[in-house]
């Protein structure tokens, strides 16, 4: 008799006796007997208290960015939680409730949905914006073949420039190599950027898309309006990828530059580092690509009064309708971290989310300069090339072993930067945000000061 | 008893309409000089602050989100007996452990030796579901069921590869969910509609004559979306595996039978298990889940990287594997929900899970005998989890199944599936879960006998309904026409169509 | 109901009328009836080639897609642009206002007259 399961012994007897049937056994008669196992190879339950003691333990056995003072990023940032965030998600109107299929009884979800959408265009610089994809990588993936549609099929070359980061790279090749499209990867320059001449070039007419990370994997703001332009130029979309979405707070979104398609990563409003998910990928396009976007849609309406209503729309380019000429298999979405991402985005509202990018921006510019002073053969990879919160510094070793040497020091001191290969020097990725504090930032001078 | 009144909650865009400022959410302080963003930002870069997003107190903000929750139903507050969906409870103790600090603050680049906790948390889970599936090998990486299926098909994909085959097609029975052909699309692969026999299940003739060497396999869903288990499920894996296919299972409707039957006894080579349907992590309004994906030993090569491995007492993540599909997210899969996942199967033990499924299926059975007098089911095969009836007798007085699923909102419940399976025309595909008290069970019942009597003696109410909800039927015709899908402030409306 | 006498069918619910070398393409009252209320066409390219019975393009109404068929063979000359905005006027008028498409014929084979039309749909009715 399990506290999760409603019917009691005697509620089940009685249940069965209305039922005719004289065992519950009888109720599986249907299923063969060579597939039928007696009992799990599995411990007996838990109550609460144990499990909660059993959990803590194993959260015990982590250390956490709480924990030393952390530098890490490449994807996933440590901003600001506020308190409000995961108390409207604990709302059980939101997390209990399912896809908003019956919009009459879930105008709560939709309207926050729509809301979000309309954030997302704004900062994208764009007219359309999705319900939200299951992370960045997906995201990207996802607009590749959004591209690959809008030219019916006759455009197979993905262009990508390699200061994308590399698990998006990874990713894209998983899902793009079993439809026979192929991958050309433009190599970073040496100011550590894609070289817009060389993306140009490696752009031909049977080429769907190019997609560029701004600011990219090394931390580097990209030229976003030469990359518009060499893309459009022989009829290619464009495609931006971000991964730090505070950036938008502070840089215009790649629709303002040309883009055709801005979407990534939106972990940065408000979702925890949670070891890499659930996160929260976001999709934006021109009104054009309307109908070729993947992913679930909120538009607004009316009800039989006349009353302002919203519900899921377009829904024929999706799986349960189109099957196999979907525009995605996706199903789902990730709507409870659009609940966390909106709420963030309410809280700070624009000038705050404004303020919170120029403090970020302002705390990186800081560490690069007290880094550019010290001495051991410290030093920022591109220090001529503008970043936002992140850049690449080298020093007396590999990135991995430099990594090492500083966690041993106590300090997070960033990612190793070839990590996952890539034509660029060997250092960490340093991420830098609002909430690094002015102690976190002694003690990694004082570390890098040790190392030497 | 009436409900108290609502007032209408505006767009966050709608208040503070004068943009005037106010107390806002405040930043850490700032201990280092400002930066002028135009002074490092490329030229032209530099954004203005959006306008549309005003300056509001916090609990202004509370208040909002507060008001909207109300709009909501959700299975806290009653039956949402959607087919295939499996709304059972959320058990409060996994949101509890999926918000401890230690899970929640760790990043996915730290160090192995700093996160042994939560690489142990991914290994426990990955064992539970091979006992539970009684297959061979687990990955927790896919974001959700379609997610699941799409690595599935890859992974078979790959190990045909592997064998030096090429097969372009993949069956798939007409009552499938529609992620199936778009999954198997995106891996590549054509998909080949199998018509089913007259219950729903797999038509053995027709198998025969289509599982050819050019065909990787076949996807199938157990028990059917009909409720009905594949009675001949051996045989059709034999059959399968004879002609060098594989054999995929869509766990959409693993709550009719864990911890009763193994897929792995049935010959199953790739599973995906949507650990927010069967293993109660929340929906969320339409998301995070997780589909994890348990494969035979065929597959096992295929798993995609970085997985989780053990050796000795200490946990690792193996980056490389020329064998694998690759990688198809980035990171390990959705941690926070797989920690849930694994709070409810050590909560139930063997005996809940066991226990689940008994529930699970009597409930149905309940619905099923009680509802049968005034509802019309088209396939007369036992039920399992989940029943599905059709409208064709409400029809013959004009009210089709979504009047019904409208009118149902008004007695306050969730309305049952309605558009889907594709081969029963007007469905009412009701899957109770074992969360409901028999009482509540009972309500519902009544309630659907209610509008079926309304429906002969009163047809124009549901018509019109819904009548009680906060909003009336919405006009989706209207929405999809024109469709209007972000706000705009006065006098800078959108180009409709 | 009757369908006009003036055009001919196609048994997957097209209608065709004859202007000249060109046709006008349409669907039928029955077909616009079982799909529902229509909430987005998606037209050919002008210019695009078809042979009889190809796909030519797709309706859509809230909860599902139908595809529509050239009922001849022949090249794409002009699109019901109107439809982008007003849909509805598939359901409202479908054998005037709600056309598809304008094709040069080539060729034409196997089309229907109206009453064997009128004899198809009293068949699938049932």
């Amino acid at each position: 008799m399990h506290r999760w399961i409603g019917a009691g012994p005697e509620d089940r007897k009685h249940i069965l006796s209305e039922l005719g049937v004289d065992s519950m056994d009888r109720l599986f008669a249907t299923i063969p007997d060579e597939v039928r196992v007696d009992r799990l190879e599995l411990p007996g339950p838990r109550d609460d208290g144990s499990l909660l003691a059993e959990l803590e333990q194993l959260a015990n056995g982590n250390v956490t960015q709480d924990e030393m003072p952390s530098f890490l990023g490449t994807g996933v940032y440590r901003h600001v939680e506020p308190a409000v965030v995961d108390a409207v998600l604990q709302r059980a109107e939101f997390f209990t409730s399912y896809t908003p299929y019956q919009p009459e009884i879930s105008q709560g979800t939709l309207q926050a949905i729509f809301e979000y959408q309309t954030i997302i265009t704004r900062l994208a610089g764009l007219e359309v914006a999705n319900a939200s994809l299951y992370d960045g990588v997906t995201a990207m993936v996802e607009a590749a073949l959004t591209a690959h549609r809008v030219h019916r099929g006759k455009r197979n070359r993905v262009v990508v420039a390699e200061t994308v980061h590399p698990v998006y790279r990874r990713v894209l090749a998983t899902y793009t190599e079993p439809l026979g499209l192929e991958v050309v990867v433009v190599p970073a320059g040496p100011d550590g950027r894609l070289d817009p001449e060389r993306a140009a070039a490696a752009i031909d007419d049977g080429t769907c898309c190019l997609i560029v990370q701004s600011p990219n994997f090394l931390g580097v703001i990209e030229d976003l309006a030469a990359a518009a332009e060499g893309a459009h130029g022989k009829g290619a979309l464009a495609v931006q990828v971000v991964t730090e979405a505070a950036s938008l707070g502070l840089l215009r979104g790649g629709g303002d530059h040309g883009f055709d398609i801005v979407c990534g990563e939106a972990q940065s409003f408000g979702i925890p580092a949670s070891f890499g998910g659930p996160h929260l990928g976001f999709f934006a396009t021109s009104r054009k690509y309307m109908r070729q976007m993947p992913g679930r849609l909120v538009g607004q309406t009316v009800d039989t009064d006349g009353r302002r209503a919203f519900c899921l729309t377009l829904a024929t380019r999706e799986q349960h309708i189109r099957r196999t000429k979907a525009t995605s298999n996706i199903c789902s979405n990730h709507g409870l971290m659009l609940i966390a991402a909106t709420v963030w985005l309410e809280l700070l509202g624009g000038g705050g989310l404004g303020e919170l990018a120029a403090a970020c921006l302002a705390c990186s510019e800081d560490l690069k300069r007290r880094i550019s002073g010290l001495d051991g053969g410290w030093r920022l990879a591109y220090p001529e090339s503008s970043t936002f919160n992140e850049f690449l510094l080298l020093g007396p070793g590999s990135g991995a072993e430099l990594r090492d040497r500083l966690v041993q020091e106590g300090v997070l001191a960033g990612v190793p930067s070839r990590l996952w290969g890539g034509g660029w020097p060997d250092g960490l990725l340093v991420a830098v945000t609002e909430r690094t504090t002015r102690s976190d930032v002694e003690a990694l001078l004082a570390a890098l000061g040790r190392v030497v | 008893m009436k409900r108290r009144p609502l007032r209408d909650e505006p767009l966050i865009f709608e208040k503070n309409p004068e943009r005037r400022r106010r107390g806002r959410f405040q930043l850490p302080p700032l201990d280092v000089e400002p930066v002028d963003p135009a002074s490092v930002a490329p030229a032209g870069q530099v954004r203005e602050p959006i306008e549309e997003l005003p300056d509001l107190g916090e609990l202004d903000v509370v208040q909002h989100f507060h008001r909207l929750s109300q709009l909501n139903f959700a299975v806290d507050e009653g039956l949402y007996p959607l087919g295939s969906c499996t709304m059972k409870y959320n058990p409060r103790i996994n949101e509890v452990v999926a918000r401890l600090a230690g899970f929640a603050h760790v990043h996915p680049l730290q160090p192995v030796s700093q996160v042994q906790g939560a690489l142990r948390v991914m290994w426990e889970l990955q064992e539970a579901l091979r006992v539970i599936t009684g297959l061979d090998a687990v990955t927790l990486q896919p974001a959700a069921g379609a997610h699941g299926e799409l690595t599935g098909m890859l992974m078979i994909r790959k190990a045909l590869e592997a064998r030096g085959e090429h097969r372009e097609s993949v069956l798939i029975p007409d009552s499938a969910h529609g992620t199936n052909p778009a999954s198997a699309t995106f891996a590549g692969f054509q998909a080949v509609e199998i018509a089913s026999a007259a219950d729903g299940t797999v038509d053995m003739e027709a198998l025969d004559r289509l599982m050819t060497d050019r065909v990787a396999g076949i996807m199938l869903t157990v028990p059917n979306t009909l409720g009905v288990f594949e009675p001949r499920i051996v045989e059709i894996a034999d059959l399968v595996h004879q002609r060098g296919g594989l054999l995929y299972l869509d766990g959409a409707n693993l709550n009719a039978f864990v911890g009763k039957a193994l897929p792995g006894a049935m010959g199953v080579d790739a599973l995906h298990i949507n650990l927010h349907k069967t293993f109660s992590t929340p929906h969320g309004g339409g998301g995070p889940g997780a589909g994890a994906l348990a494969v035979s030993a065929a597959l096992t090569p295929h798993l995609p990287v970085p997985r989780v491995i053990r050796s000795g007492g200490r946990f690792d993540l193996e980056w490389e594997d020329a064998a694998s599909i690759g990688s198809m997210r980035g990171f390990y899969g959705n941690f926070l929900v797989l920690v849930r996942a694994l709070a409810y199967i050590w909560g139930l033990g063997a005996e809940g899970l066991a226990e689940t499924a008994e529930v699970a299926v009597l409930y149905a059975n309940l619905v099923r005998h009680r509802l049968a007098p005034a509802y019309h089911m088209k396939y007369d095969a036992p039920s399992l989890h989940e029943v599905v009836f059709d409208d064709s007798r409400q029809l013959e007085h004009g009210v089709n199944n979504g009047d019904i699923s409208k009118r149902l909102l008004d007695y306050g419940f969730h309305p049952p599936t309605m558009s889907f399976p594709l081969i029963v025309h007007g469905a009412l595909m009701i899957e109770p879960t074992e969360s409901p008290s028999p009482e509540e069970i009972e309500a519902f019942c009544e309630a659907m006998l209610a509008i079926a009597r309304e429906a002969e003696e009163n047809p124009e109410l549901l018509h019109e309904a819904p009548h009680e909800t906060p909003v009336r039927r919405v006009d989706e015709v209207e929405a999809a026409r024109h469709p209007v899908l972000r706000w705009e402030p006065a006098g800078r409306e959108e180009p409709q169509g | 109901m009757s369908v006009p006498s003036d055009l001919l069918y196609t048994k997957t619910h097209e209608w065709m009328r004859r202007e000249g070398d060109l046709a006008v393409v349409g669907i039928t009252h029955y077909a616009q009836d079982q799909l529902g209320e229509v909430v987005y066409v998606e037209l050919p390219e002008v210019g695009r080639s078809a042979g009889p019975g190809e796909e030519l393009g797709t309706l859509e109404s809230v909860k599902a897609v139908s595809e529509f068929f050239a009922p001849a063979g022949g090249e794409v000359v002009e699109v019901n642009e109107r439809l982008n905005d007003e849909p509805n006027l598939v359901n409202d008028d479908p054998f005037g206002g709600g056309w598809l498409v304008k094709m040069r014929i080539r060729e034409e084979s196997g089309l229907l007259d109206a009453a064997a039309y009128d004899r198809l749909v009293a068949e699938e009715s049932h």
